[in-house]
Formats: structure tokens, C-alpha cells, sequence
């Protein structure tokens, strides 16, 4: 009697796992050379690292309850930010300064934007009570405008070695990006599982006005949320602009649909309240994987875009599917 | 005893078994119901009351047994279908689309159109005054629902059902939130509607109910038939035996005691209609509770109850005024937050919209509002935190496998218990509760009274809003009277009956029209 239903729970709990291991067996069998390959694996770990750094922010916005649709603008505005300030530096004519700048000051000040942009996210959302999807898509298009405005429609190239270390370097026989996608994420699981902050996400999703009766600073904590979700986006910035050396203001076009995808089909609730990073990045690894494989598998590029999407479909069918017996 | 009622059997249950995942919720169960009566239910939460429910309206296919409607075999494909047939529930959970109007859910799926094809407003506003009318609600059929009360939202429901003129009622625990003054008129009501030969199947917990508006009664504990038969032929205690499976001493009256220590005091305390300017939903409230009192606030619908306890802890800063002092020292409440640092918390009046996060574990339920303690060198630690939950499980008898199970999981009785829980854990001084047995069963009231007692004891001050009266006489020790946000009595427990009571609970414009 048990078992069945422990069999049910344990396929729910990892079916991501299992479509996973199903798309690896797959593409290998297929493509065996060139697909299950210690190169492949590492160039798929590249691939998904900025939309792993996004998603994790992501899911902490969709745990609350939220969206972030601006995290592909912001990305964006925080790479032009950091390119620019690295390449020509801040001129201040009224003053008439000039700041030149550092990798680490080009950078630090990238994520700062990036982070304001979240916070302000936050605040639309917390104090003037504007619905999350309607709050971000706004900023979606505010930050993508502020990016053409900062480099006027072109790209900004020519970054140098140091910045280009974060994008093309590697440590241990891993490349540093990897490294840190996993530091983030090591660090996100820690806080949503053993911090107060973490347990209050998943209370503010599961039931706000619970929460906010259980004695939650409901806006603090969103406020937060969002801000993470705006540096992360940066984090993610830094990653595309060091590894392409250019700052373009295209960058991270309609990167929120990836991000969400993962995290979708990583089990996190849409409605808020359940789900967990572990599950993004295996959301992560499933797009991640099924790209490499169509490309391997020489998938025309505009067939690619309806295979993922009914992946997409299927994937949280099937799990709606699980939760109803 | 002679049969007055026509015995015509219109719906019966034969041997009816329902299986959740290995465990039986049901295990041959036989009901009938005659045209023309009511056929009480009763049993303890998890009796398989509801689950008799949801295969009789069609909401579960998959059972043993039989349902014979009219003695045809019958199977209903979905609860749709059990409409058709003339089958009418109304459940226990309300399930009301908050942003419509009260004459939009009336008739929700079943709207009037005109001949454009547009929904004839005029007609379904119309029709739902009737039968608002019917049930003595005075609201108007166009406002939203999510602006009422629970209790004026579950007469909405029940005008929902009564609209689909079913044939067979079935009520599942109608009156846990509304007031002594509506379930008059819903008694009348049934026994208009079973005078003109409708069946109904009405589930309840509270006995007394049953000996007013039963014609039989049928027993469930754990799944299983234990017994059946008129209301007239059955003594109170039997039932209570049956249901329970032991003796439950009922509820007794206290005597005064004088209790010197003042702790927790309001000073005309106010809160503004959200919604009519220039009027109060609390208005001028001032009373104290001391270290070791049951304060009682007793209320009709709209009195303000829950709007005064809200106030005291700091839910509606915006909207009031007025003076809260704990220990003789004013304090400042801006918010829930500062609340509980005061000491003060606040068992709500629903647990499932404000009370829990259904789908957390009981431990982390319990903890969420002192999460700090469970904190080692700044990081949660598991077994600190199922520590303190097990603690509570034990200590408030909470029926769970652990303190690892999702809440959801619980009977209400035991959930309730969950979120006292949740607040004995943040060590308070003063407990606000709301309603804290609505909806759970005999057992559990009882056990949640005598809880009530015990922490009183320990020496926390209480303020318990009812709207039952034999709880709220057998739990406090004073009583204060709300009417239309006003205080307009107050009783200590000697002095107390129900109809002076009841006598200040009823409006003042309402009284006069009464007279007229």
C-alpha cells in the first residue's frame, strides 16, 4: 500500500531527475562522440551558468509569489554599466571630473545597478502595491532603453584580459564561471533551507496574510527578494559581457523566459510558496542539455525554439499530472 | 412513535467504501434519506462525514458500494451531474469567487441571459433578493462578495444552493461561522424547505442542533457506521458516547473569581469603516483583561468582533486610534510585528486563509512566529525546531504521525491546535482568539476549552471572541457585549444569561424594526 504511494511521491519528487538522465541517454546513444564527452559537458555547464545565476533569483521571486521580467534588461543595463565605466571611464562635465575606473570598481558598480533596479522592482511592488508581472514588465522595457541611451545602439568591445577572466578563465579544470554559478547557488540553498529570511520566502508564497498575522515584515522581506533577483541579473551581466569581451545592448534578450522555464520545470509553484533552487538548476541543466543536443543533433534553429517549448509544456504537465493523484 | 413525514426514501447509501491511498476513510457505510426530513450526520473530524459527502454529490467516482436515487441505481460522472439529478452542497469550505457580486456567485454557471446573449443583471439581482430575503440577509445581490463577512459569505452560499431548487440538500457543518441570530432563520428555513419535501442531509458537530432540527440521526466514527436511528428515540450522552467512543464531560459553568492583576487595557479604542466615511467599525472600545481572565466578546454578524482583536494587534494602523497599554504602560502597535514583541498574539478567526501555510510541515507551522529560537550560531536547526513542535504536539495533545506532516493533512480540530500552538510558542502575555472552535469537533472543543482553562491558569491574560453563547458562558469569566462596533453590555459570569446577552448583541435599529 505504501509503496505505491511512495513510488508515486519519489517519481514526483525527481522526475526532472529522471527526463534528465532520459535526454542524456538519449543524445548519447545517438551522437556518442560528440555528445557524452567531458567537453560537451563543460561547454553545456558555460552555456547555462548565466541563465543558472538568473534563475536562482528567479526562484526567489517566484517563491514569494512574484515574476521578475526585467532580469534580461537589467543584465543588459549592468554590462553596459560595467563595460562602459571599465572602457571610458565616468565624465562628469559639469564638474568637469573624470573618474576612471578599475575592473573591480567597473564591476562592483554593475552589480550596484543591477541591485537598485531589483530594490526598485521591490518598491513598486511593496509600497505602491503594483502587481509583480506589471511592476518588471515595465522595467523591462525602462532598463532596456536606459542601456540603448548609455552606449547609443553600439556595442562596447575591447574590455582586456582581467575583465575577461570571469567569462573565459578557468580554475581547478573548471572554468570560473562554473565556479561561480555554484557558489551562488550553494549559498542560495543554504539560506532558503537554514536562515530565518529563507523560511520567511516560502511563508510570504505560501499564505501572505498568514504571514504578515505571524508577525513577518512582508515588504522587507520582498523588498530583499527582488534586490537579489536585480544583483543576480548582474552577476549574470558580467558573466555574458566578459566571456563575449563585449558589452552589447541587446545583451539578454528574453533571457526571462529561459529563466522562468527553468525554474518552472524545476517544480517551483508559479503561485508561490513551493519549490527550490536544487530544482532550478536541474531546470537549468534540462534546457541547457536539450540545447546542445538539438545543436548536436544539427536541430534547425527555429525548430529548436518549438521542441523547448512543448519540453516545457510536457515538463509541468507531467507534474501537474503527479500532484492531482 | 407514529411516522408524521411521508417515509418515501429518495436517496440511500449502501455499503459505501472510499479508500485513500491504502487507508480506509470509509468502510461500508449505509445512509438513507427520506423526502420531507432531515437526516443529521454526525462524527468526529476524520469520521468520513465529508468523504460520504463528496460520493454522494459526485465529487469522487471511484467507491464500493451502491447509491440508489429514487431506488435506481445512480452514478454521477461529477458533481454536475448530481445537480441534475437534484442534488444540492453546500460545503463546510467556502467556495465563493471573491471579486464578484453575491448575485454573480448565486448564479454562477447559470446566469439569465437576454436574447443577445448578454447576462440579464436586472433578473439575477432580482432573484437573489428573493432568496437573500428568504434568509433574512440584508445586503444588496450587487457588491462583491470578498467584501463580507465569513458568515454573511456562507448565507450567500447557502442562497446559491436554494437557487438550483435541489430536491436533495446536503449541508456539511452550515452554521460554524455564523450567528445564533442566523442559524434561527436557517433552522426556520430547513424546516420550510423539508415541509415542502426536500431531503436533507445535514452535518453537524454541535448536539444540540441536531435535537432541534434532526428528524434521525446517523453516527460515523473512524469510517464506520456505529449507530442510527429518530432523534427522539436517542438520549444526548448516547450520541456523544457513539460519536467519541467514550464519555465527554459537557461543558460547565465556573464560579466568579476576582482577579487583581490588570494586564492588558484599551482606551477608546476606534477603527474606521473602510468602506462609509464618518462611521466606525469599532467605536469607542475601552475594556481591561487580567493575568489569569477569559474575557469574552460576544457579537452578531458586523458587530465589529474580529475588527476589535485585529486592531489590538496592530493589523489596521492606518485606520484607528485610541489608547492600548499592557501592564499600565501605553504601548505603540503599528503592526502584527511589534504585537507579538509586546507579548500579544492573535489566533485567528481562519486558519486556512490566516491562520496557517497549509502546505508547511506542523513544526514548521508551529515555529514561523518564534523562528529566532530555533536558530543555532544563525542557522536554523532542524531538530531544535521539531524539539519545540513536539513539545506542543504533546503538551496540546495535537493528533499528528509527526511533526514532519504537512498541516493540510490535519482535521481541523488539530490544526486549530497548530496555530494556538504557533502563538503559546512565542511565549505571550496576552492571547486574542477568534472564534477558536469553529468548525472542529466535539472532542477537540472540548479539549480546546479546557486549553483555554489551563493557559488562563498559568496565569496569560485572554480575550476570546464566540459566537456561540453556551461556549462563550461555560469559557469566560466576564463578558463583554459588542453591537454594531459599540460595547453595549457587560456581564460577569454569575450575572450573565443568554437572553440579556442577546438582548444587548441585537442592534438597536434592528430591535426597534423588530417591535414595529
Amino acid at each position: 500500500m505504501l509503496g505505491l504511494k511512495n513510488h508515486r511521491a519519489f517519481l514526483a519528487k525527481f522526475q526532472s531527475l529522471l527526463a534528465l538522465l532520459l535526454m542524456v541517454i538519449v543524445f548519447s546513444v545517438w551522437k556518442t562522440d560528440e555528445f557524452f564527452t567531458t567537453s560537451n559537458l563543460l561547454v553545456v555547464m558555460r552555456q547555462i551558468s548565466v541563465n543558472t545565476c538568473i534563475s536562482v533569483g528567479m526562484t526567489l521571486v517566484i517563491l514569494t509569489g512574484g515574476i521578475d521580467l526585467s532580469v534580461g534588461s537589467v543584465l543588459a543595463l549592468s554590462s553596459v554599466v560595467m563595460a562602459g565605466l571599465l572602457k571610458n571611464g565616468l565624465e562628469v562635465p559639469a564638474f568637469d571630473l573624470f573618474i576612471g575606473f578599475n575592473v573591480l570598481g567597473a564591476v562592483l558598480v554593475g552589480l550596484i545597478v543591477g541591485s537598485a533596479l531589483g530594490l526598485f522592482n521591490g518598491l513598486m511592488v511593496t509600497r505602491f502595491n503594483v502587481p509583480p508581472f506589471v511592476a518588471t514588465l515595465a522595467m523591462l522595457t525602462i532598463a532596456r532603453g536606459l542601456t540603448e541611451l548609455w552606449t547609443g545602439g553600439a556595442a562596447i568591445t575591447g574590455l582586456g584580459d582581467t575583465f575577461g577572466h570571469v567569462g573565459t578563465g578557468w580554475f581547478l579544470g573548471v572554468p570560473v564561471q562554473v565556479w561561480m554559478c555554484a557558489a551562488i547557488v550553494a549559498v542560495a540553498v543554504v539560506v532558503l533551507r537554514k536562515t530565518r529570511f529563507g523560511r520567511y520566502i516560502y511563508a510570504v508564497g505560501g499564505n501572505e496574510r498568514a504571514a504578515k498575522l505571524s508577525g513577518l515584515n512582508v515588504t522587507r522581506i520582498k523588498l530583499l527578494v527582488y534586490t537579489i533577483a536585480g544583483g543576480l541579473s548582474a552577476v549574470g551581466g558580467l558573466i555574458v559581457t566578459s566571456k563575449l569581451d563585449s558589452a552589447t545592448p541587446i545583451a539578454g534578450d528574453g533571457y526571462e523566459l529561459d529563466s522562468i522555464a527553468a525554474v518552472v520545470i524545476g517544480g517551483t509553484s508559479l503561485s508561490g510558496g513551493k519549490g527550490s533552487v536544487l530544482g532550478t538548476v536541474l531546470g537549468a541543466l534540462i534546457i541547457g542539455v536539450l540545447n546542445s543536443g538539438l545543436i548536436i543533433l544539427q536541430v534547425p534553429p527555429f525548430s529548436q525554439k518549438v521542441i523547448k517549448g512543448f519540453v516545457i509544456l510536457l515538463a509541468v504537465a507531467i507534474e501537474m499530472h503527479g500532484k492531482d493523484q | 412513535m407514529v411516522a408524521v413525514k411521508t417515509e418515501t426514501k429518495v436517496l440511500e447509501a449502501l455499503r459505501v467504501s472510499k479508500t485513500f491511498g491504502g487507508i480506509k476513510a470509509l468502510d461500508g457505510v449505509d445512509l438513507e434519506v427520506c423526502a420531507g426530513q432531515v437526516g443529521a450526520v454526525v462524527g468526529e473530524n476524520g469520521a468520513g462525514k465529508s468523504t460520504l459527502m463528496n460520493i454522494l454529490s459526485g465529487v469522487y467516482q471511484d467507491y464500493g458500494g451502491q447509491i440508489l436515487l429514487d431506488g435506481r441505481q445512480a452514478s454521477f460522472a461529477n458533481p454536475k451531474e448530481a445537480q441534475e439529478n437534484g442534488i444540492g452542497i453546500i460545503h463546510q469550505e467556502l467556495n465563493l469567487i471573491p471579486h464578484l457580486s453575491v448575485a454573480e456567485n448565486v448564479f454562477l454557471g447559470r446566469e439569465f441571459c437576454s436574447a443577445l446573449g448578454l447576462i440579464d443583471y436586472r433578473r439575477i439581482n432580482s432573484e437573489t433578493a428573493k432568496i437573500l430575503q428568504k434568509l433574512g440577509l440584508q445586503i444588496d445581490p450587487r457588491v462583491p462578495v470578498a467584501g463580507l463577512r465569513v458568515g454573511q459569505q456562507q448565507v450567500v452560499e447557502i442562497a446559491r444552493v436554494l437557487s438550483l431548487d435541489a430536491r436533495i440538500l446536503i449541508m456539511d457543518e452550515p452554521t460554524s461561522a455564523i450567528s445564533e441570530h442566523e442559524i434561527g432563520m436557517l433552522f426556520d428555513l430547513i424546516r420550510s424547505l423539508a415541509d415542502n419535501g426536500v431531503a436533507i442531509i445535514y452535518i453537524t458537530h454541535k448536539l444540540d442542533e441536531l435535537f432541534q432540527i434532526a428528524d434521525r440521526v446517523t453516527v460515523l466514527r473512524d469510517g464506520r457506521l456505529v449507530g442510527s436511528g429518530l432523534v427522539d428515540d436517542l438520549a444526548h450522552d448516547e450520541i456523544v458516547r457513539m460519536m467519541v467512543g467514550r464519555d465527554v464531560k459537557d461543558i460547565s459553568v465556573k464560579a466568579d473569581v476576582v482577579r487583581p492583576q490588570q494586564v492588558l487595557k484599551v482606551k477608546d479604542l476606534c477603527l474606521e469603516h473602510p468602506r462609509r466615511s464618518d462611521d466606525y467599525a469599532v467605536d469607542h472600545v475601552s475594556f481591561d483583561v487580567r493575568a489569569g481572565e477569559v474575557l469574552g466578546l460576544f457579537g452578531l454578524m458586523g458587530a465589529g468582533r474580529t475588527e476589535l482583536l485585529e486592531t489590538i494587534f496592530g493589523v489596521h494602523p492606518k485606520r484607528s486610534s485610541g489608547e492600548v497599554l499592557l501592564d499600565g504602560r501605553r504601548i505603540e502597535v503599528k503592526s502584527p510585528t511589534d504585537a507579538i514583541r509586546h507579548g500579544i498574539g492573535f489566533v485567528t478567526e481562519d486558519r486556512k486563509l490566516e491562520g496557517l501555510i497549509m502546505h508547511m510541515s506542523v513544526a514548521a507551522s508551529v515555529s514561523l512566529a518564534s523562528l529566532k529560537q530555533t536558530e543555532l550560531f544563525g542557522l536554523l536547526s532542524g531538530r531544535r525546531e521539531r524539539r519545540l513542535a513536539q513539545q506542543y504536539v504533546d503538551r496540546l495533545r495535537i493528533k499528528t504521525p509527526s511533526v514532519r506532516q504537512a498541516v493540510e493533512n490535519l482535521s481541523g480540530g488539530n490544526q486549530q491546535k497548530v496555530v494556538i500552538a504557533k502563538w503559546l510558542a512565542t511565549n505571550p502575555r496576552v492571547l486574542l482568539l477568534d472564534e477558536p472552535t469553529r468548525g472542529v469537533d466535539v472532542n477537540a472543543k472540548n479539549q480546546i476549552h479546557g486549553l483555554i482553562g489551563e493557559l488562563a491558569q498559568a496565569g496569560l491574560a485572554i480575550v476570546m471572541v464566540s459566537s456561540e453563547l453556551p461556549e462563550i458562558m461555560a469559557v469566560a469569566d466576564r463578558i463583554i457585549v459588542l453591537s454594531e462596533g459599540r460595547q453595549t453590555a457587560e456581564f460577569t459570569r454569575s450575572e450573565a444569561n443568554e437572553e440579556s446577552i442577546m438582548n444587548a448583541a441585537i442592534p438597536k435599529s434592528f430591535a426597534s424594526r423588530r417591535i414595529a
